[in-house]
């Protein structure tokens, strides 16, 4: 339990320093020790498999997209916006964050999965995912061609624009 | 077992407090793509807590994968389209885009 408190703490501490960091580049460092947390976190709740996508591809893969367009975009001397009002936009968070938490605790849940159609005990992932989620697969290759056309598209227009 | 969902079910609620307070706030785009992210992260561990607490994480993992897909695939895309902000208007701004206004 420890442990657990320990993670969450480390989860929401990295996700409001991603958020209120007023340097893009610590910002989407932030975000990829929050993606890393939260792999911990699947590991923790007996899900290995989409911890070892969590970790790979979001604390990897998406923090080189974005440190990649953070120095793409990187805005001309002197236009940076001033960490202070950064700071100030964000100056709230805290408080509803805690609010949030509070509120959460308040409702103290009891769920009942009682209900629930019993499945066959010895489904693993492999079983669900190349046997009854295929339309998903689908979906995820549709998905995935999708942004690489939607990427390839936008760099089109522009060398085009240039 | 059951310990388990006041503590990662208050982080879940947490972070999308922290996710949408960040898209509403921020004038920054890849701020905001980053507010998307902690979003997504939230429906991520929801899943994957549900999973765990219905005993079906192998439904749980299958269904968190495909979230991640279509995160990557989302980020990929909204950075795309903040490159070409960023060219068009030289700023990242959301202030500043002003060519639909009127």
């Amino acid at each position: 339990m420890t442990i657990d408190i320990i993670i969450m703490v480390l989860m929401v501490a990295s996700a409001m320093w991603a958020v209120m960091s007023p340097n893009l580049l610590k910002a989407a460092i932030g975000l990829a020790v929050a993606s890393a947390v939260l792999a911990i976190i699947m590991f923790r709740l007996d899900a290995p498999l989409a911890a070892v996508f969590e970790l790979s591809v979001c604390a990897g893969l998406i923090t080189v997209v974005f440190v990649s367009v953070i120095s793409l975009t990187r805005p001309p001397e002197g236009k940076d916006p001033k960490p202070r009002v950064v700071l100030r936009r964000f100056a709230f968070l805290p408080l509803l964050v805690l609010i949030a938490a509070v509120a959460f605790g308040m409702l103290e849940l009891r769920p009942d999965f009682s209900s629930l159609p019993a499945m066959a005990p010895e489904a693993g992932m492999r079983v669900v995912l190349w046997g009854e989620r295929q339309l998903d697969l689908f979906a995820q290759v549709v998905v995935l061609l999708t942004g690489v056309f939607g990427v390839v598209v936008l760099f089109k227009e522009r060398q085009k624009g240039n | 077992m059951e310990g388990l969902l006041p503590l990662f079910g208050g982080l879940f609620v947490m972070l999308m407090a922290i996710g949408l307070y960040c898209i509403i706030a921020s004038e920054n785009v890849i701020r905001i793509i980053i507010g998307i992210e902690i979003l997504t992260k939230g429906a991520t561990l929801a899943l994957v807590l549900a999973g765990y607490l219905t005993g079906r994480t192998a439904l749980a993992q299958c269904l968190a994968i495909t979230l991640i897909v279509v995160e990557v695939a989302v980020i990929a895309v909204a950075s795309g389209i903040a490159v070409g902000i960023f060219r068009q208007n030289g700023s990242l701004d959301t202030s500043e885009l002003k060519s639909l206004k009127g």
